[in-house]
């Protein structure tokens, strides 16, 4: 499912609002995570998961192809951690293998 | 940041009575739930990734005491950051058009744009 997928299935279930109105709102709802996340702030969305930006220190690489010494430097990462609820049910869920065979029928 | 204050962010920026606006990001969290429960990825582009992947059972050791275990295999979800959001909390530019096939984006050109 994409975003455009999203925006359809929420028009679907709440037709008493307009489908634009609906893609303002979903994409309001990430762009406002978004800059909390970009001020640091955690995210937590209860019986989903939540999302914390972690630092990761500078550190020296190497270029894979000529081996040469490259500075990485600091960078802000986005991680997230899934909730207890969203957990159990993703382990529940059907094998991507059965799901592929019923696409197909 | 919580629900209700993403609630308050619509009602602020969108003019959505507050009972609407929580009623639409109740039901885009829920649709999310809903399609990773079916073993169905939820790509939101800007944003990332949320893929459940499958883990084949291992041997594990309870680290207290050293005790080999089996661990089942089981079902994880993973969230891959999109290259804008990774851009975004690094000040970067939001998109590097200089390198528009980053591993995320390829194969699914609707991501960039």
């Amino acid at each position: 499912m994409t975003k455009s997928g999203l925006i359809e299935e929420v028009a679907r279930r709440t037709p008493h609002i307009s489908k634009k109105d609906t893609e303002v709102v979903v994409n309001t709802i990430f762009e406002s995570m978004i800059e909390s996340l970009r001020e640091g702030e955690r995210i937590e969305i209860r019986g989903f998961g939540s999302f914390q930006v972690k630092v990761r220190e500078a550190r020296e690489g190497r270029n894979p192809k000529t081996g040469a010494p490259v500075q990485i430097s600091a960078k802000r990462t986005p991680f997230f951690k899934v909730g207890k609820e969203l957990k159990e049910m993703v382990d529940e869920s059907p094998d991507p293998d059965v799901e592929k065979q019923e696409a197909v029928l | 940041m919580t629900k209700a204050e993403i609630v308050e962010q619509i009602y602020e920026r969108v003019g959505f009575s507050k009972k609407e606006a929580a009623e639409l990001v109740e039901k885009v969290f829920e649709i999310i739930k809903e399609t990773l429960a079916e073993g169905e990825k939820v790509k939101v582009s800007g944003f990332g990734n949320f893929v459940v992947r499958h883990k084949n059972a291992r041997k594990g050791r309870n680290p207290q005491t050293g005790q080999e275990i089996l661990l089942d295999a089981r079902k994880v979800l993973t969230f891959k950051p999109s290259l804008v959001l990774k851009n975004v909390l690094n000040d970067e530019d939001e998109v590097d058009e200089g390198n528009p096939q980053s591993i995320e984006t390829v194969g699914e050109p609707s991501d960039i744009y």
